[in-house]
């Protein structure tokens, strides 16, 4: 081997070398960015779970603070999300089928409240549905009072977490082949008949995933709520509302609040993974 | 009967045909990709909508633009096969077939009877109750043929109605199709890229070029014209 080889090899090496070095170095730094963000994650919510025992969990849930919160909103959770599906449902439909002048009109203005402050939403909501406001006022005339009741936890649940509903079902309805509704035409089937019995079927699971993100965002609904319909127990006062409220008197009960959320997000992750699994 | 006179201006070029078939006749339609074959039978079944034209079948009057009628494809009773077949894939077999009948309201009892027997006939009899999206391209199509069949059509159009089925089954369900064909008795278009098919299923052979007729005849008259480069390609197969 002369020198100039010798050379040549050891460069090679010495290349392969650092470069081998650079690669771990690499990955040693991704891994701990990684973990890193994991533990930001994860260690407020474990958090939760060490700073209570199971004994003072369970005497808390019998609270009544607890208790009213947690049927209150489940209740109105689910009805706003059975409201956003019977409206967003033919919308969603409308708009990924048919072209009509204002369309992206339309469709930005369903997108709005995702990008909308939740305090914003509040504050415009009182506006319009207060006893003074711009709706409001004329609704006072028949007695009826909208603002500071249940009927404003829905209405403000609504306002946020449509979007996610009628977002998901939107591009559910565009994943359909086209194929099947001529097919399903041709076969004798009436526009309404191919919605009910061809395209909604086909996007079902991406309906139902929607309606689960749309429950879990009115379940989390807390600045429009507290704004709008206020902080009532057992009418207005939700599970968000009840932990900052019980947070500055019964640090367990507001714990306890927040581990039930937890629990419930995990299951709605869990839900739509499973879901949009066993879409076709 | 059938005749359609449709005109329809398409991206490239205006789309201008006249075709007229008689009862019990089949007519395979020929061409280049994209040169409107597809869009022709869309017309017809009502998907897509005429600039101006007109298509009747039999004493029904489907498409009129002088006297504005154009008859929603739900209620045309055409026989649509597409080349996907679209079979339904949240359905089985019988639910397929069935789908037709259930959209006119026949009571329920003849419904399974009809399914029952049109599923028989088609020898599907042993898959009614598996999913559509389960099957080989052979059996969509039996599927699919089945499906538009059972609703008595007036006209049946089929749109490449082998390409997705096995090679080596091709020849035994072209007969099988040629012979359903003649049991409908009914006006027939078939599109179709295959000189088999051509010869084979043609009572009549129809050439489309960019949208427009360029031969309309006997089928070996049409394929006879050799100076006509896409059927000189075409036979050359």
């Amino acid at each position: 081997m002369d020198l100039t080889q010798f050379q040549q090899k050891s460069e090679v090496s010495r290349h392969s070398s650092r470069t081998r070095l650079g690669r771990a170095a690499l990955t040693l730094l991704i891994a701990v960015l990684l973990a890193l963000f994991l533990l930001f994650v994860t260690v407020p919510i474990a958090s939760l779970f060490l700073r209570i025992s199971p004994e003072a969990f369970l005497r808390s849930l019998a609270e009544p603070v607890v208790l009213d919160a947690l049927s209150l909103s489940l209740i109105t959770a689910t009805m706003s999300t059975v409201i956003v599906v019977i409206f967003g449902t033919p919308l969603a439909l409308i708009n990924a089928r048919h072209d009509y002048r204002g369309r992206d009109l339309v469709d930005t203005l369903t997108d709005l409240p995702i990008v909308l402050p939740p305090a914003v939403a509040g504050i415009a909501l009182l506006m319009a549905f207060g006893r003074r406001g711009v709706v409001g006022q004329y609704l006072d005339l028949f007695g009826i009072h909208i603002a500071f009741t249940t009927v404003a936890v829905i209405l403000a649940q609504v306002f946020v977490a449509s979007p996610f509903y009628i977002r998901q079902a939107k591009a559910s309805f565009e994943a359909v082949d086209r194929i099947y509704e001529d097919a399903a035409r041709t076969l004798g089937a009436s526009p309404w008949a191919v919605a009910r019995r061809i395209t909604i079927p086909l996007a079902w699971g991406g309906l139902i995933s929607g309606a689960i993100l749309s429950f879990a965002r009115a379940l989390g609904e807390f600045g429009a709520t507290i704004m709008f319909a206020g902080n009532f127990q057992g009418r207005t006062q939700t599970m968000p509302l009840a932990i900052y409220t019980t947070m500055q008197g019964d640090l367990d009960a507001s714990i306890s609040l927040a581990i039930i959320l937890v629990m419930i997000s995990f299951a709605v992750i869990a839900a739509v993974k499973v879901v949009t699994r066993r879409n076709f | 009967m059938f005749s359609l006179h449709a005109v329809r201006r398409l991206r490239d070029f205006v789309l201008d045909i006249t075709l007229s078939i008689g009862q019990g006749e089949t007519l395979v339609l020929i061409g280049e990709n994209g040169a409107g074959k597809s869009t022709v039978l869309n017309l017809i079944s009502g998907i897509l909508t005429p600039d101006r034209g007109e298509i009747v079948l039999g004493e029904r009057a489907l498409f009129s633009f002088d006297k504005r009628i154009n008859i929603p494809t739900e209620n045309r009773n055409i026989g649509h096969l597409f080349q996907s077949y679209a079979l339904f894939p949240h359905m089985t077999v019988a639910e397929n077939v069935a789908f037709g009948l259930q959209c006119r309201q026949v009571p329920k009892a003849e419904i399974a009877a009809s399914v029952t027997e049109r599923l028989a006939v088609m020898r599907l009899s042993d898959l009614a109750d598996v999913n559509a999206s389960r099957l080989s391209g052979g059996q969509r199509q039996r599927v699919a043929l089945a499906r538009a069949l059972v609703l008595e059509p007036e006209l049946l159009l089929l749109d490449e109605p082998l390409a997705a089925v096995d090679m080596r089954a091709r020849g035994a369900m072209r007969k099988e199709l040629r012979e359903q064909i003649q049991n409908a008795d009914i006006p027939c278009i078939i599109v179709t890229h295959a000189l088999h098919d051509a010869l084979e299923l043609a009572d009549r052979l129809c050439l489309i070029e960019e949208g427009k007729v360029a031969a309309d005849g006997d089928p070996e008259e049409v394929l006879g014209m050799q100076e006509n480069g896409f059927i000189a390609s075409f036979t050359d197969r």
